[in-house]
């Protein structure tokens, strides 16, 4: 069986199919694999990986200050008071945990319709949901003043005799919480198993080798192993679909069930869904455009991707848009005098600034993806991103700040003003967020390599055999 | 990379099984369907991903789907029950709401089906295969570090009732492979 070298590159694809392909032509197994894999096993570290390292771990440094002065002294460090009770920590585990979204939106939704375009993206936007869980989980453990005592929200037989309170949202927010991080992680390390063995098996350093076989467990490839994978991974993707949506689902009732205003009104379940998916792709999109240009991915992430993710966060941001609108026109419509005062409150009051400039990041500037060049210009896309992020966390700051600073009683009236510790946590859950990224992007593979070799296979059913390479050793039999 | 040895009396004992290598997914489907038409049955195939048809090929059967319905099954109605109890241990009225009030239990009970399927899926999954295993004998075979890049390999282990070191290898090579190989234990 004497191979001919069949050269791979097709020359005769169209400059527009090549543009919307989920591929770039010419991807052979080899060269996939080579692609995504040399960036952990044979590309050197290089000066700009550090640099960004040593930032992320500096503001990692932070966190840790930040939260040793917690443990020393309490919540009082923090801008918190009576009636702004919840503050920065809320604030900030409803956005980290609605970026994780986008990541299981990617990998389990979009994988049950069928889209070919998420696998490329969907290991990195995988692991951007866990590491954001992760930063979310730190939030309502830091908040509760004496984080050691944790385990007292789970249901345990104790000799206080006390159970949960299982009719609170806090403790529904705290199953649901939980639940998402372990499925996310097993979900993510269940996609990893064959992309190890890839590495155990290609890793030239004995250390590296050894730790990535004990990562694969012992794969090797088998169709009986394959069989029952897969039915492992789509039916967790079955699952992880209604969960995702009943996460932040969850998280809208740790505000709908009160009765502040602002807060109680059945629109929220949808617009924090929403909201959600809206704030993880502009995330998605933030750290990937980066991560294509600096690591060459322009042919396994293509315009078709980039295309594709502008236009999630498009459509999502238009749901968004009208759970603004539906909030506004609800509060004035209801007839409550204190839903009433709240909007007003909102767009005029002391914070009325910030409602502002939320609905120009998240209602105004990305409307200028309706026109093809702007949104295919990845500078711009970026920006917006950029902007999302930003509104995104207003809007929650909108939601839990400026609702509970003025609610009933004009006496119980006050002012929130976050401080330095506030900043330093937030800032330094950024920095672990990025660190984390880091390191994945350093040690494990990036892209899925054995789905994307799939890929290869289906796309190169229809175009001669570019699978075909040149073999070295020739038929021995 | 062809190791089989033609002296395969006094080898027999420390053979696992012949390997036979493709270069192609279709090669290797192809290779399937006539291993298990020619009735061996301890027949596996191996490639970097699920080659689609081989798992047919190879009547590759999972009850893994029943236990998964068990796990979240076990774990919708543990956690019902789980609150249900709770309640009855303390009883707290509030509001002179009822004691099990199932719709405020619905999010945890939701979330702990998810939670125990997932877990039956990732764990089962794990369990059926084997996992974690250490030592496999197909890591022997030079070459086999393909299998997880770019070959597609066909083993039938000497265990299966028809293999005859002898027979089974002119049969294998009757299939035009890359390469054939003897594992070794």
């Amino acid at each position: 069986m004497a191979v001919e070298t069949v050269p791979v590159t097709q020359t005769t694809v169209p400059a527009e199919q090549s543009v919307y392909s989920v591929i770039a032509p010419g991807y052979t197994y080899e060269t996939v694999e080579k692609q995504i894999d040399d960036i952990v096993l044979a590309r050197p570290l290089t000066p700009g990986w550090i640099i960004g390292f040593i930032g992320a771990a500096m503001l990692l440094v932070l966190l840790h200050f930040g939260i040793i002065y917690l443990f020393l002294t309490g919540v009082g460090i923090w801008g918190i008071d009576i009636p702004v009770a919840w503050g920065f920590a809320i604030i900030n585990f409803v956005w980290w945990i609605g970026i994780g979204h986008a990541g299981t939106l990617i990998s389990a939704i979009l994988l049950l319709m069928k889209q070919d375009w998420r696998t490329s993206i969907n290991r990195f936007a995988e692991a951007m949901t866990l590491f954001a869980v992760a930063c979310a989980g730190m939030f309502p453990l830091l908040h509760m003043g004496r984080p050691w005592l944790f385990y007292w929200m789970g249901p345990y037989p104790n000799t206080m005799a006390l159970w949960p309170q299982f009719r609170s949202p806090l403790v529904w927010d705290v199953f649901a919480v939980s639940t998402y991080g372990a499925v996310s992680l097993m979900f993510w390390y269940v996609g990893l198993i064959p992309d190890l063995a890839t590495f155990r098996d290609r890793a030239k350093n004995k250390l590296a080798r050894i730790v990535y076989a004990v990562g694969a467990l012992g794969w090797t490839g088998s169709a009986r192993h394959w069989k029952r994978y897969q039915t492992s991974y789509l039916i967790l993707a079955g699952l992880s679909t209604p969960l995702v949506v009943s996460v932040h689902t969850i998280v809208s009732f740790d505000f709908t069930i009160g009765i502040i205003p602002g807060w109680h009104s059945t629109i929220f379940p949808p617009y924090f869904v929403a909201g959600a998916i809206y704030a993880g792709f502009a995330m998605v999109l933030t750290l990937m455009l980066p991560l294509r240009k600096f690591y060459g991915f322009e042919g396994l992430i293509t315009m078709r991707h980039v295309d594709n993710m502008a236009k999630v966060m498009l459509a999502t941001g238009l749901l968004v848009t009208y759970g603004y609108f539906t909030e506004t026109f609800m509060a004035y419509y209801s007839g409550s005098d204190y839903e009433g005062f709240m909007m007003n409150n909102r767009i005029g009051g002391p914070y009325g600034f910030f409602y502002k400039f939320l609905i120009v990041c998240n209602c105004l500037v990305p409307q200028t993806l309706w026109y093809r060049p702007w949104r295919h210009n990845l500078v711009w896309l970026w920006i917006v991103a950029m902007f999302v992020n930003v509104g995104m966390w207003l809007e929650r700051f909108v939601i839990v700040v400026m609702s509970l600073h003025r609610d009933f009683v004009p006496g119980a009236w006050g002012m929130y003003y976050p401080t330095v510790w506030d900043w330093a946590t937030y800032i330094g859950t950024i920095g672990f967020f990025v660190t984390l990224i880091l390191l994945f992007i350093r040690f494990l593979p990036s892209i899925a390599v054995s789905e994307m070799k799939e890929l290869v296979h289906k796309t190169s059913d229809h175009s001669a055999h570019s699978h075909h390479e040149p073999s070295p050793e020739g038929h021995q039999a | 990379m062809s190791t089989h040895a033609h002296a395969h009396e006094e080898v027999e004992v420390g053979v696992y099984g012949l390997m036979v290598e493709f270069l192609t997914p279709e090669e290797l489907l192809a290779a399937t369907k006539k291993v298990m038409e020619a009735g061996y049955q301890k027949v596996d195939a191996y490639s970097p991903f699920a080659v689609h048809g081989v798992d047919e090929a190879l009547k590759a059967k999972t009850i893994l789907p029943w236990l998964i319905f068990g796990g979240g099954l076990s774990g919708g109605l543990g956690g019902f029950l789980m609150q249900v109890v709770a309640n009855y241990h303390y009883k707290i009225n509030i509001d002179g709401k009822p004691l099990i009030s199932w719709p405020s239990f619905m999010p945890i009970t939701f979330e702990l089906t998810v939670l125990l399927a997932s877990a039956t899926a990732v764990f089962g999954m794990l369990f059926l295969n084997g996992f974690p295993q250490p030592y496999n004998p197909l890591f022997n075979v030079p070459g086999f570090d393909r299998a997880s890049q770019d070959r597609f390999f066909l083993c039938i282990e000497a265990k299966d009732p028809k293999f005859n070191l002898d027979e089974t290898s002119r049969f294998l090579e009757g299939l035009a492979p890359h390469t054939i190989t003897e594992v070794p234990f």
